[in-house]
């Protein structure tokens, strides 16, 4: 510490500051938070330039529908109507149907891994769903089209119609592909992630939990279900955002069984379209600047519904933590 | 430290010389064209290319086929030395080029290109033939069965069964898209005033797969599916397609020979915009239509100005016969003939 009067101690505490900051630098800590530093400006500037790039090119289309746009139901290149309602709708709902089916598989998945199989199984079955993972989305496709469309035809829609027939989201007639379908190939798609990444998270559950929970006479099942997955579950909830985000964002896969009709029908079983989808069936062809820039504003409304989407889940999370806290 | 020296030395002169050869490519190194445009001609382009290459080593022509529409825009803001497009460009389109490179742009069409229907209908072995109003009528939505009088007049003694119609198109912008909907544009009323004709339209009926192979896959597995793909691509896959009626009347199968008589016998424009489709002729198939090299009217620059004109000139004479071996109709020669005469105006 120094006081105001001893004046000449200051240049003598400046150069062991200094001192200090060059050895900081030399060891690498300096350094460090300044190569850090940038590696999150980045990732910032990157969003941000993003958003400016899509706002400043579409500002015909913004001056031309204004929110309409979100409301429109109507695509017509031809007549300069652009809507992106069906879109938007198609987008959420494949998402959705591909978490209703993805999540309990998934965390069922990385349950039997972290928990019941044999270690050696584990590591081996881990590396194949890993290995899914990498495989690019046109041979899921490709894949959605030849095997799973014929399987949906003769194998899904069937039962699903003599059970749920009478609701109109199981109603219709059935090309094969579907919303539905789409739904299904995105589940497998980012099945990887969520078994992957909550197996992870289940395992770095510490076994003094276990132990401690087993001791007080829990079976094997309310150990798991009562403490190593509510000590997990934050891990869990973002490997689904993982998979949410690449299943709102998906192209390819989904362009390929979706049926790409920008229809309004509340029937699962009707073919639908996706805003990734359209942007990249129509950009390379769309010649007038209305067109172009409709597609390009449909871009910014991707970005605003994938914020959106994960806001709303990042929510519903917090408040049920919340509550299960307050329960606990 | 003599070896040192010397090293030095020797390190001194390589690089000097890979500087030497690096200037000396640059100055006399080949002329590089870039182009960029329609998907559905690629083969043949890049096959042309890659052979005028081989002949002419000092001229090398990179084609991104980004699709008509991006050739189009990339043309118009002089990124690339040519276009080429599926569909011509718009009197707006050429009014845009004009005001922004101060000089016009020409149209010289390459080979030709056909759209056919493709079917699967179960019970139905026999090549269909359809009418006009048919083809409409079940891209329309108005005809829903596969029984419907307006299919069954134009094939007697086959028997079509009650199923349902399902409509597959294109669900990516395309110049496929764009001659089918020209066509029905053009025997149509109720098509021209509700759809129209473009690249991508806002389909009344029926599902959209990607790409020819997404449409020839939902036809395969859909009964009652009616689909259109190009000729190229029905040849090359062996799928069986039906015959069309033409505007004399006639049911035309589309061949290579149908196709080029579509181009012969419809009404040439002096600057080659022109649709074929519905062509007059006897022999003419009806969904047919020209794809075009978008070549700008002003070259700058006198080496590319040679390398194009040369190569445009090689293209409508020595490269003409390339095109039957991949499936495409050359031009008609006298076609031909008007377009080496339109390559001299290119200054």
């Amino acid at each position: 510490m120094q006081s105001p009067a001893s004046g000449r101690m200051e240049p003598g505490s400046n150069s062991a500051r200094v001192q200090a900051f060059v050895r900081r630098l030399v060891s690498g800590d300096e350094m460090t938070r300044f190569t850090v530093t940038i590696a999150g400006g980045v990732i910032i500037a990157v969003t941000a330039l993003l958003v400016f790039e899509l706002w400043s090119n579409s500002h015909l289309a913004r001056e031309t529908f204004g929110l309409g746009f979100l409301t429109g139901t109507t695509w017509d290149p031809n007549a300069g109507e652009f809507g992106a309602l069906p879109f938007i709708i198609g987008t959420a709902v494949t998402s959705l149907i591909s978490l209703v089916v993805a999540v309990p598989a998934g965390v069922g998945a990385a349950i039997f891994l972290a928990e019941l199989a044999p270690h050696r199984l584990s590591d081996a079955l881990t590396f194949c769903i890993e290995l899914l993972a990498a495989v690019p989305s046109v041979v899921y496709g490709l894949l959605g089209v030849f095997v799973l469309v014929p399987v949906m035809k003769s194998a899904v829609e069937p039962p699903l119609r003599a059970v749920f027939g009478w609701s109109p989201f199981f109603s219709g007639p059935f090309y094969g592909v579907s919303v539905l379908t789409a739904g299904i190939v995105l589940a497998v798609m980012i099945l990887p992630f969520i078994v992957s990444v909550s197996r992870q998270v289940l395992i770095a559950v510490p076994a003094e939990q276990r132990e401690a929970a087993l001791a007080l006479g829990a079976t094997r099942w309310e150990t798991t279900w009562r403490v190593v997955l509510p000590f997990a579950k934050r891990g869990i909830y973002g490997s689904i955002f993982l998979g949410l985000a690449r299943a709102l964002g998906e192209t390819m896969a989904v362009t390929m069984v979706i049926g790409n009709s920008p229809q309004l029908k509340a029937s699962l079983f009707a073919p639908g379209y996706s805003i990734a989808a359209v942007i990249a069936n129509e950009f390379t062809e769309a010649t007038d600047d209305l067109y172009l820039q409709s597609l390009i504003l449909l871009g910014l409304v991707l970005f605003a519904v994938t914020i959106v989407i994960n806001g709303a889940a990042r929510l519903l999370v917090a408040g049920t933590s919340r509550k299960a806290d307050a329960v606990a | 430290m003599p070896t040192r020296i010397a090293m030095t030395a020797r390190r001194f002169a390589t690089m000097t010389a890979i500087a030497g050869f690096a200037v000396a490519c640059e100055t006399t190194g080949p002329t590089q064209i870039a182009g960029a445009g329609a998907t559905f001609p690629y083969p043949m382009y890049s096959k042309w290319f890659d052979e005028y290459h081989r002949l002419h080593p000092a001229i090398q022509v990179n084609y991104q086929s980004i699709g008509s529409g991006g050739g189009i825009r990339q043309v118009t803001e002089g990124t690339v030395d040519f276009g080429a497009s599926d569909g011509p460009m718009t009197d707006d389109q050429l009014v845009a080029f004009r005001d922004k490179r101060g000089s016009d742009i020409l149209h010289f069409p390459t080979v030709l290109g056909a759209v056919v229907p493709v079917y699967n209908v179960d019970g139905v072995a026999a090549e269909l033939r359809f009418t006009p109003e048919a083809l409409a009528g079940m891209f329309l939505g108005t005809i829903t069965k596969w029984n419907d009088k307006a299919i069954a007049a134009a094939n007697p003694g086959v028997t079509l069964p009650a199923t349902e119609v399902v409509v597959v198109h294109r669900s990516d912008g395309s110049g496929t898209t764009f001659v089918w909907t020209d066509y029905l544009s053009k025997v149509s009323a109720d098509w021209k005033t509700k759809v129209g004709a473009n690249t991508s339209v806002n389909w009344p009926a029926g599902i959209g797969g990607k790409g020819n192979e997404g449409i020839s896959g939902l036809v395969k597995q859909t009964n009652g599916a009616i689909g259109y793909v190009e000729l190229v691509y029905a040849l090359q896959s062996k799928i069986a397609y039906g015959s069309v009626r033409n505007a004399a009347g006639e049911y035309v199968n589309a061949s290579l020979e149908s196709v080029s008589a579509a181009a012969a016998t419809a009404p040439m424009p002096d600057d080659f915009r022109v649709s074929i489709t519905n062509a007059p002729g006897a022999t003419a198939y009806p969904i047919a239509s020209f794809t075009w090299l978008l070549v700008p009217a002003k070259i700058e620059d006198p080496a590319k100005h040679r390398a194009i004109t040369e190569f445009l000139k090689w293209m409508l004479t020595d490269g003409q016969p390339m095109a039957a071996e991949l499936g495409y109709a050359p031009l008609p020669t006298a076609v031909v003939e008007r377009e080496l005469k339109v390559i001299a105006a290119v200054k």
